[in-house]
């Protein structure tokens, strides 16, 4: 997914701690940003379909920088096995580290074991997005949904993650077969 | 208007490291979608110069900074408060022309570059165009047309990042005809 990168030999970056002092920046500054980002997707697309699969292509690449840093900085290094844990982390550490709070609520679908569902109320990333009415279905919160993507499928519970207006926005999370099939047989060791 | 009372002089913050990482996507995925490094830079510029003209309003309204005499007073303005309400880093003004008509930022951090490194076939991307963009599209929405350039880059291996600021001219605002 990602190309393989090697940073070189004396590069800075390389000498800078890991946990550093939180810096921030203006939301603002982001709400102009990602609005540039969504027209720029918007400028280069037929559909809405499209359009929100760029910006969670994005997303993902958010998401799979995000994992390293997070878990080398909050977990000391150690991974989730547990389908139940890794969602714990996205709702609070991940969602606090990107968005300054945890995740309004998870839950699991009633009828279906393989899908769970993290609700936002009012996300950061919609908070100054009007959505015109020909393209109602449009989320931008498909950006977060990528993120979500690439942490899950990079700590080994592949899933395919999208966004919807339900109760705000609502986070689907569809796990593949494996995972469930995996975490049960975890369960019953 | 009423609305107006509700805004505070303080905009909302937010952890810097989404803004990062965001940015570093869109500039990836730009140069997945253009040929060159030049075009890459082009279109940052572009977007810069789209966020500049519509964050002008946005910081005159937060800011509550008057209209600046010269162009030592803009500086600092930009330097002090802008960048500071913005990137919450205030980068220093050095190196003035003798004639006062250009001036450095130089900054000591850049949070657009946190967790960045240039790869070794994207020589020519000027990673941080966006800024100059929207250095030059917010001061034209206050009648100042400027030349923005990076001249030194930590991405490039520099000690510091200095961006350039150079003005051309004063814009003349051109009444609708028929307006007084």
């Amino acid at each position: 997914m990602m190309d393989t990168r090697f940073t070189k030999g004396k590069s800075a970056i390389l000498e800078r701690s890991l946990t550093r002092p939180k810096t921030e920046v203006s939301v603002s500054a982001f709400a102009l940003l990602f609005s540039e980002m969504v027209q720029y997707c918007q400028s280069r697309v037929y559909s809405v379909s499209e359009l929100q699969a760029r910006l969670a292509d994005m997303g993902q690449s958010v998401g799979a920088s995000m994992l390293d840093v997070l878990v080398l900085r909050e977990k000391n290094g150690k991974r989730e096995t547990k389908v139940l844990n890794i969602l714990l982390f996205i709702k609070v550490s991940v969602w606090k580290a990107l968005f300054g709070k945890e995740a309004d609520k998870l839950e699991q679908a009633n009828d279906d074991d393989k899908t769970y569902y993290i609700i936002e109320k009012e996300p950061l990333i919609n908070a100054y997005i009007s959505v015109p009415k020909e393209n109602s279905t449009l989320n931008c919160a498909a950006f977060t949904a990528g993120i979500v993507e690439a942490i899950l499928t990079h700590s080994g519970f592949p899933a395919k993650v999208t966004a919807h207006w339900h109760k705000g926005t609502t986070l689907m999370i569809k796990f593949d077969e494996s995972v469930i099939a995996r975490d049960k047989a975890l369960d019953s060791r | 208007m009423s609305r107006q009372s509700n805004r505070t002089s303080d905009s909302k913050k937010m952890n810097s490291e989404l803004f990062t990482l965001t940015y570093g996507a869109l500039v990836t995925q730009l140069c997945k979608d253009y040929e060159n490094d030049e075009e890459v830079n082009k279109q940052l510029d572009k977007m810069g110069y789209n966020i500049g003209v519509r964050l002008i309003e946005d910081f005159l309204a937060r800011s509550s900074v008057g209209r600046c005499h010269d162009f030592r007073e803009t500086a600092d303005v930009i330097a002090k408060v802008a960048f500071k309400m913005y990137l919450g880093v205030t980068p220093s003004v050095t190196n003035w022309s003798p004639a006062g008509d250009e001036f450095s930022l130089i900054l000591e951090s850049n949070p657009l570059v946190d967790f960045v490194e240039l790869p070794d076939n994207h020589n020519n991307l000027v990673y941080s165009s966006l800024l100059c963009g929207v250095l030059r599209g917010s001061l034209e929405m206050v009648q100042m047309a400027v030349d923005v350039r990076f001249a030194q880059d930590t991405l490039r291996g520099d000690n510091v990042t200095e961006i350039r600021m150079k003005f051309i001219k004063r814009i003349e605002e051109n009444l609708p005809a028929g307006d007084e």
